[in-house]
């Protein structure tokens, strides 16, 4: 008795709401990153899960592939925010309106 | 049986961690509590037959990324977010219905996929996963560590202080 695919595929989709509500509601630029990789991940469990149903191997190299972009993704986010950081003394997304005009 | 109560067990801790990820307004706990549903995604995939890339889940996010990320809190202070609702009292509202949105309309799409497909017994072991990665995937596997590397000299580039 193993747990149906559905099971996993709706705790991705929570997963990925959540993650969509803290991109669009917080204002500080690293809980808008956190809100991202939380998104990838549910996006990455979809993957795994739908991959398990077809019974091949090919959705966890894309997740391994995902995976390799989020870090990279991450890591040029962050340097971002600590650039940003810098140039503004803060990390509210709201006071960067410096490409406004 | 077992593996049935661990994946509820798990997707409610993850779902509860995830809402503190995202909702608390100390950054430190977001990024711990982060941590923690990124383990029970990890608990997942070893319940889905992914033993390879639970490891990894492991490795790369907990051992990596959220280091990084707590890196960087400690760096910049851990700076409270300022008080919500002074200047964008529409923003919270329009959030929430929108990722409300998101999460009747992917569940819905999602949970009436049906895959035709009998379920194998294909086992994501390292081995198997290896023999795909240098087999079919080989170009897209050295891509990646183009990538990675370019992603490293960005970095490098943005945080680096003008003489």
């Amino acid at each position: 008795m193993t747990v149906p695919t559905t099971h996993f595929v709706i705790f991705a989709a929570l997963l990925f709401a959540i993650g969509a509500a803290g991109v669009l509601v917080r204002r500080s630029g690293i809980s808008i990153l956190l809100g991202i990789e939380l998104m990838l991940n549910a996006a990455n469990l979809a993957l795994v899960a739908f991959g398990r149903q077809h019974g091949q191997l090919d959705a966890q190299v894309f997740v391994f592939f995902v995976m390799a972009v989020a870090a990279a993704e991450v890591a040029v986010g962050l340097a971002l925010l600590v650039a940003i950081f810098r140039k503004q003394r803060s990390i509210d997304v709201d006071r960067l309106n410096v490409m406004r005009w | 049986m077992m593996g049935t109560a661990v994946f509820y067990l798990v997707a409610v801790v993850g779902v509860v961690s995830a809402l503190v990820a995202v909702s608390h307004k100390n950054p430190v706990v977001n990024v711990l509590s982060l941590v923690v549903t990124l383990f029970c995604i990890a608990v997942s995939y070893a319940l889905l037959g992914a033993e390879f890339l639970a490891a990894a889940q492991i490795l790369v996010y907990a051992g990596a990324i959220l280091v990084l990320f707590l890196f960087v809190v400690m760096l910049l202070g851990a700076p409270e977010e300022p008080p919500v609702g002074e200047r964008r009292p529409f923003q919270r509202v329009a959030g929430l219905a929108l990722a409300g949105i998101a999460a009747a309309g992917s569940i819905a799409v999602l949970a009436g996929i049906r895959v035709a497909a009998p379920a194998g017994a294909a086992q994501g072991t390292a081995e198997a996963l290896g023999r795909l990665l240098v087999g079919p995937y080989l170009f897209a596997f050295e891509f990646i560590s183009v990538l990675l590397l370019a992603a490293m000299v960005g970095a490098l580039m943005l945080v680096k202080r003008k003489h």
